[in-house]
C-alpha cells in the first residue's frame, strides 16, 4: 500500500485504456491538475488509449491485413478520437468539440500539451505497440519510453490514487 | 488588498486551465510574495482554495464581484 503523509508528495497513476475524445478529456484534466498540484503523475497507455498517441498525419498503422484494417476502423490520431457513446460516424465527436469550444473547455490536444509541460510522465504501452505495430516513429514526441506491465504496476503500487479510464 | 507580485488573468477559462495557470504562475514568484488570481470558472471556487491546500501555498484572502473570483496565494 502506498504511503501516504505530509513529507511526501502524492502520486497518481492513470490507465488510459480507451482512446475514446470523452475519456481524453478527464484522463488529461485530470493528470494535468495533479502535476500541477504537486503530485507524481504517470499515464499508461495501452491497447485503445494508444492510438490518440499516433501523429495526426500518419493515416494508418499496422504491419499486416488485420492490425491495418483494425486502425482504418479506429483512426489513429487525437483529432480522430471518437466519443463512447453517440459518436454517429463522427458528428458527434465533432458536436462535443464545438460544445467544449464554446465552453472555454480546452481540446484534448492542448491539455496533453499542458501534462507535457506540467511533467506527466506518458508511458506507451509496449506490447500493445508490438500487437498493433504502432512505430515509436508514428508516435507523437515528448512521450516516455515503451515499457510493460511490470513497470506500470510497480508504479501503481506506489501511487496514492490508480484510475483505469 | 494584499500586495502582489504578480497577476494571473484566468478569466473566461474553464477547468482545469485556472488551476494549470496558477501552478505555472507560482513558479514566477518568490517565496513570501504574493500572487493575485482572477477566475471566472465556477469550479475555481472550489479548485484554486483545494490547490493551494494540497501545494502549501497559503491562500491569504479571496473575494468575489460582478462574477469575477479573486484569490491571493502567497507563495510557501
Amino acid at each position: 500500500m502506498a504511503s501516504h503523509d505530509d513529507d511526501t508528495p502524492d502520486s497518481m497513476t492513470i490507465i488510459a485504456f480507451s482512446g475514446d475524445l470523452d475519456k481524453l478529456w478527464p484522463t488529461f484534466i485530470l493528470s494535468s491538475t495533479g502535476a500541477a498540484s504537486g503530485m507524481d503523475v504517470t499515464v499508461f497507455f495501452t491497447f485503445w488509449g494508444l492510438f490518440p498517441l499516433v501523429k495526426d498525419d500518419v493515416r494508418i498503422t499496422g504491419y499486416d491485413a488485420m492490425t491495418k484494417a483494425l486502425a482504418g476502423m479506429n483512426a489513429p490520431g487525437m483529432k480522430k478520437a471518437k466519443l463512447s457513446k453517440l459518436n454517429m460516424g463522427g458528428s458527434g465527436a465533432w458536436m462535443m468539440r464545438k460544445v467544449a469550444e464554446k465552453n472555454k473547455l480546452a481540446p484534448p490536444e492542448e491539455l496533453f500539451e499542458m501534462c507535457q509541460e506540467m511533467g506527466v510522465n506518458l508511458w506507451p504501452c509496449q506490447m500493445t505497440m508490438d500487437l498493433l505495430g504502432i512505430e515509436p516513429a508514428q508516435m507523437v514526441d515528448g512521450l516516455g519510453e515503451p515499457v510493460g506491465a511490470a513497470t506500470a504496476l510497480q508504479k501503481m503500487a506506489k501511487s496514492d490514487i490508480n484510475l483505469f479510464i | 488588498m494584499p500586495e502582489a507580485a504578480k497577476v494571473v488573468d484566468a478569466k473566461g477559462q474553464s477547468c482545469p486551465m485556472p488551476v494549470l495557470m496558477t501552478a505555472k504562475g507560482i513558479k514566477e514568484i518568490q517565496a513570501g510574495e504574493i500572487m493575485l488570481v482572477e477566475a471566472t470558472d465556477n469550479g475555481a471556487r472550489s479548485d484554486i482554495p483545494a490547490w493551494a491546500t494540497q501545494t502549501g501555498n497559503e491562500l491569504v484572502e479571496s473575494e468575489e464581484a460582478d462574477g469575477v473570483m479573486k484569490f491571493y496565494i502567497r507563495k510557501k
